[in-house]
């Protein structure tokens, strides 16, 4: 496997496992723990084989022609720092998995959480590997859609649907302001390919549109990492089952902020404003998230604040403009990672075992779980920077970095500095409230569930990253340093800067910091220990509104402004929609064509063929008489109806278009057919004495708009036949029709070889209709007064009554007996008619949609003269196989082209000599039409003849309570 | 011919938007129902008409009528009448469930 096949097969094995782990049985906890760790280990052992590539500045490249048309590609692109990424998404990733395999209770849907969750884990190593911008913001989306739907997993709890939709709104309104941002970069260089733009640091950052382009993406990042003022969608998010949180805080999610920051640090960096806007944001992130973590009582709370804080050193450090401090940045996101995902964990586990994250009720948990409080202790101290742990190193640099940092003012330095200290206090505080406050003291006895050590491979994960904690801490040289050195040459190339990760640098200033943060911090939790457990949930002199003015605009957009906009704009009255729909439309085509050209030619009377003019006297007399009777009178109307149609119908004939003659001439008998089968359905109407003033003048207005619309579209009609045509992409059809699509009748050789795709897309909406009408009459349940006999069939029964020798129900087949006879032996001939009409479309007008048209017609007729119970005794016409058959058919022929190496549906033509019938064309283009023919043969029957067999469903039920017709519908 | 075809493209659709605006469902269905007329040989007439002219490739044929047009109707004509066919089930179906005919749902 080459290099760059390994990169696309990383990214493509979390998404089969997420489809693979989605149809497994929901009680498999087991199999679904294997496919998700068997799958994230394969891709971490990927990633792992990556090193090589990328080690010394080298640069994985893979990329796919998506549309070439316009310049898309599918660009994967793998240098030091997105395999560093790649390293924790991956590595982590599988420890969670692990973890969940135990920690998730059998009663929870367990497929549904490793589907997510290994979407997830692609989604987030596309957003780390993409060679392409635009594609790095759809990953992004996609991160977001995913981790809505992990927070939300325990969907019964409102604080979890809460929590996931807040994620959702503010991280995905990010990913849309970072499209924006993104799309301005590209305006700016000219491609969006991460190569091209890395390489024209100079020119975005020289260019006017850099400040939005800027704003707009810090506003992506800040969202995602949970920045100030977006930090409070992350404490929400702790809703989430524990492995989710253990792995969206640490390796992945909130991490992809700063990723985008340090990804496009080259190019956005050295600038005022990165230093201002970043810095701020990362500065007050920092201190207020290690200030309000001080104060949480949830364990996970605790956590999650640590997290923001964190977050904010990483932006911080990343803001500080120099490569330096670009480095400890870097970093302090591989060692926030390790500490952070083992102390979730750790949180797990003693909630899982007592039942409680509360800080206040738990205490002296050191003995009953001794291994986990000693992993936990030590992650803590990682966390809390103590020396020989890697949270130690990243926060030396950090102190180093404060101090020597020049900014335009140096008040702000000064401020830096002490802001650094402060925040290492309060980290210590909260380390030691974990630590201490949970683990050390006299036992709990009123914890709701007796602790013990957890299962062995659950306790794993915790041991394996605190190992890496501790490994990182003491000998830096030998472990991280290479790694690290990988991963910062991918974001700062040639302007790596020389920095030593030694554990030991001297008596210096930032060790001098260090050391007064941790005894300041101790010395303070031992002052404030009382008070802060005796506290509720929730920070003193603090009172922040960011998560208030959230929910208020929540509020506002969704009901105190929807309420009053639905009330003004909307209507549920479809009557009304309608109308203000046809109104709409005539003010809008009067505003386009205002100012037009309207001089019209004269009209030459004399070229008027008076056949046609007669056609259309009675046509037009057919639409109008169907209008004025489709009240009262509806089988008159619906005769009319048909009039038009065949004034339409003879018109195709007129102007030369055969083929939609003979589809209008099948359609409209098809359709007077349905019409009167549905019509039964619907309640008649008996004329009333008056109509009111008010209805009349509604009817008045109907008139006038209709008249208006009437003129408008005629007249735009005559508009446009007396102008010339324009040269039109006519031509092209015409001259290759026979050349190219094999066949004479140009018409269908545009249906199935030209534009065969769009026929297949209409072949399936007609699938899809007919389905659609034979589900919505399954539970046919007719009104009262329509399940009573037609009145004819209740006279005839009524006759069949009165004479002794005549079985009741006779008379109705007797009188349709000379018609079902020769329908009967019509029907071969029919049937011949379809196929003739279907073999000559090619060539001739006809084809697949004629052609099934009729065979269907053929096979209504039988029904109709036959009557239904005869024809359901005698023909089984299953229409749902006949619709799969033909829509199976028409794709397989399309696939088919692709086993010569052709795009979807390229046709192939020859003619063959076949006995007696001489040469039939025999293009592939004809497979296809079999497809068109069988489906429209399947749909059309389907569709009436679900419709027809409700008459003998609903006498079922005749007298019958309703429980019967159900029965039966069951069996 | 072309004021023939004009004017009876205009009579179909000032009586077809007429239906459209009533209130029962049966002539809502007729009114889409000659509406998917009109909108059809208003297509088949942006290509212009034309006498005698088939769009057949055949020998020592050189005139032809427009055939993209009729391409595009052919599948309208038949899709028309899926759309008559699913009204009309709606229409069935809300009068069960409603147990009127109203297209608003409610007298």
């Amino acid at each position: 496997m080459t290099a760059a096949t390994s990169l696309i097969t990383l990214i493509a094995l979390p998404f089969l496992g997420s489809v693979i782990a989605a149809f497994l049985p929901s009680n498999a906890r087991n199999r679904e723990a294997w496919v998700a760790g068997a799958l994230a280990l394969g891709a971490l052992a990927i990633v792992i084989s990556l090193h090589s590539a990328v080690a010394d500045g080298g640069v994985v490249r893979l990329q796919l022609p998506w549309v070439p048309l316009l310049g898309l590609e599918f660009s994967l692109r793998m240098d030091g720092f997105a395999w560093m990424f790649a390293l924790l998404i991956t590595g982590i990733g599988f420890l969670v998995v692990l973890y969940a395999r135990y920690y998730m209770s059998p009663e929870d849907p367990v497929p549904r959480f490793f589907s997510f969750l290994l979407a997830f884990m692609g989604a987030m190593l596309g957003v780390v590997l993409s060679g392409n911008l635009i594609q790095l913001a759809f990953f992004w989306e996609l991160t977001s859609l995913f981790s809505f739907l992990l927070i939300g997993y325990w969907h019964h709890t409102g604080a979890a649907r809460d929590g996931a939709r807040m994620a959702l709104i503010i991280t995905g309104t990010g990913g849309l302001a970072l499209l924006g941002g993104i799309l301005v970069l590209g305006h700016i260089v000219g491609s969006y390919e991460l190569d091209v733009v890395l390489a024209a640091g100079d020119a975005i950052r020289a260019h006017p549109l850099y400040l939005p382009a800027l704003l707009l993406i810090l506003l992506g990042a800040f969202t995602k990492s949970a920045q100030f003022p977006f930090q409070f969608w992350l404490p929400d998010a702790m809703a989430a089952p524990t492995p989710v949180s253990a792995y969206l805080h640490s390796a992945t999610m909130v991490k992809a902020g700063v990723f985008l920051l340090a990804r496009l640090w080259p190019v956005l960096s050295g600038t005022q404003e990165w230093f201002w806007l970043v810095t701020a944001a990362g500065l007050s992130t920092l201190v207020l998230g290690a200030y309000l973590a001080m104060f949480q009582q949830d364990l996970k709370g605790l956590l999650a604040y640590s997290t923001i804080s964190h977050l904010g050193l990483i932006t911080l450090l990343l803001g500080m403009n120099t490569p330096i401090a670009a480095v400890a940045g870097i970093f302090h996101i591989m060692n926030h990672a390790t500490f952070k995902a083992s102390l979730f964990m750790a949180a797990g586990i003693i909630d899982h075992e007592t039942g409680t994250r509360d800080m206040r009720r738990l205490r002296g948990l050191r003995k009953a779980l001794p291994i986990t409080a000693t992993l936990a202790i030590v992650a803590s101290a990682a966390m809390a920077g103590v020396p020989l742990m890697n949270g130690f190193l990243s926060k030396e640099m950090f102190y180093t970095e404060a101090l020597h940092t020049t900014t335009p003012f140096p008040l702000l330095g000064e401020l830096l500095t002490y802001a650094a200290v402060v925040w290492g206090i309060f980290s210590v505080i909260y380390s030691l409230r974990f630590i201490h406050g949970v683990f050390f003291g006299p036992p709990a006895d009123d914890l709701p569930r007796e602790p013990h050590e957890p299962p062995r491979w659950m306790r794993f994960p915790i041991e394996l990253l605190v190992l890496a904690c501790l490994l990182v801490g003491v000998i830096p040289g030998r472990t991280i340093e290479p790694y690290l050195h990988t991963a910062v040459q991918g974001v700062l190339g040639e302007a790596t800067p020389e920095y030593s990760l030694a554990v030991w640098h001297g008596f210096t200033l930032p060790l001098m910091m260090s050391l007064g943060a941790m005894f300041g911090g101790i010395a303070l939790y031992a002052t404030l220990r009382r008070f802060l457990l005796n506290r509720v949930d929730g920070p003193p002199l603090v009172r922040l509104v960011g998560r208030r003015i959230f929910e208020r605009t929540l509020v506002f957009l969704s009901w105190r402004l929807a309420r009053p906009l639905e009330a003004r704009l909307f209507t549920w009255r479809l009557q009304r929609q309608l109308l203000i729909m046809v109104v709409v439309t005539l003010l809008v085509a009067t505003a386009v064509l205002w100012g037009t050209d309207f001089s019209l030619p004269p009209i030459d009377w004399s070229a008027i063929s008076p056949g046609l003019a007669l056609v259309w006297l009675a046509g037009m007399a057919c639409a109008i008489g169907a209008a004025y009777m489709a009240k009262f009178h509806r089988l008159a109307a619906l005769i009319l109806l048909g009039g038009a149609g065949l004034a339409t119908c003879v018109t195709f004939v007129w102007f030369s278009a055969p083929d939609l003659a003979l589809t209008q001439l099948m359609v409209e008998i098809a359709t007077t057919v349905l019409l009167l089968l549905g019509l039964r359905w619907l309640p008649r109407r008996i004329k009333d004495a008056r109509s009111t003033v008010r209805e009349r003048s509604r009817r008045l207005r109907d008139l006038v708009i209709a008249c208006v619309a009437g003129g408008g579209l005629g007249g735009l009609a005559f508009l446009v036949m007396t102008r010339p045509l324009p040269d039109s992409i006519a031509r092209f059809f015409v001259e290759r029709a026979y050349s190219e699509g094999g066949g004479t009748n140009i018409v269908n050789v545009i249906l199935v070889d030209f534009r065969g795709f769009d026929t297949f897309g209409e072949i399936t909406v007609l699938g899809i209709v007919a389905l659609t009408v034979y589900a919505l009459l399954r539970r046919f349940r007719p009104a009262p007064e329509s399940i009573q006999r037609p009145k004819q069939q209740r006279l005839a029964a009524a006759h069949d009554d009165a004479h002794a020798a005549r079985p009741r129900g006779d008379s109705i087949p007797q009188h349709m007996l000379v018609p079902s006879v020769i329908m009967r032996l019509m029907f071969p001939a029919a049937g011949a008619l379809a196929i003739y009409l279907f073999l000559r479309g090619h060539n001739m007008p006809g084809g697949g949609f004629v052609g099934g048209l009729t065979l269907a017609i053929a096979i209504i007729l039988q029904y109709m003269t036959g009557g239904t119970r005869w024809f359901e005794a005698r023909w089984r016409i299953n229409a749902v196989r006949w619709i799969a058959l033909g829509l199976l058919c028409a794709a397989a022929t399309g696939l088919g082209s692709w086993l010569f190496g052709h795009p979807f549906l390229t046709s192939h033509t020859r003619y063959i000599e076949i006995p007696l019938l001489g040469a039939l064309p025999f293009a592939s283009a004809l497979l296809f039409d079999v497809g068109v023919f069988l489906l429209v043969v399947g749909a059309t029957a389907l569709l009436l003849l679900a419709l027809a067999h409700q008459s003998i469903r609903s006498h079922r039920g005749q007298g019958v309570p309703a429980p019967t017709v159900s029965r039966k519908e069951k069996s | 011919m072309e004021f023939l075809l004009a004017s009876a493209i205009g009579a179909i659709v000032a009586a077809g938007v007429y239906l459209l605006l009533r209130a029962r469902t049966f002539p809502v269905i007729l009114g889409l129902g000659l509406l998917s007329y009109a909108v059809n040989l208003y297509l088949v007439a942006s290509g212009r008409i034309a006498i005698g002219a088939p769009p057949l490739a055949l020998e020592g044929a050189t005139e032809f009528a427009d055939p993209l047009p009729q391409a595009l109707v052919l599948t309208a004509i038949v899709i028309g009448f899926a759309m008559t066919a699913f009204v009309v089930t709606l229409a069935i179906k809300a009068r069960m469930t409603l147990n009127n005919d109203h297209v608003d749902g409610k007298e």
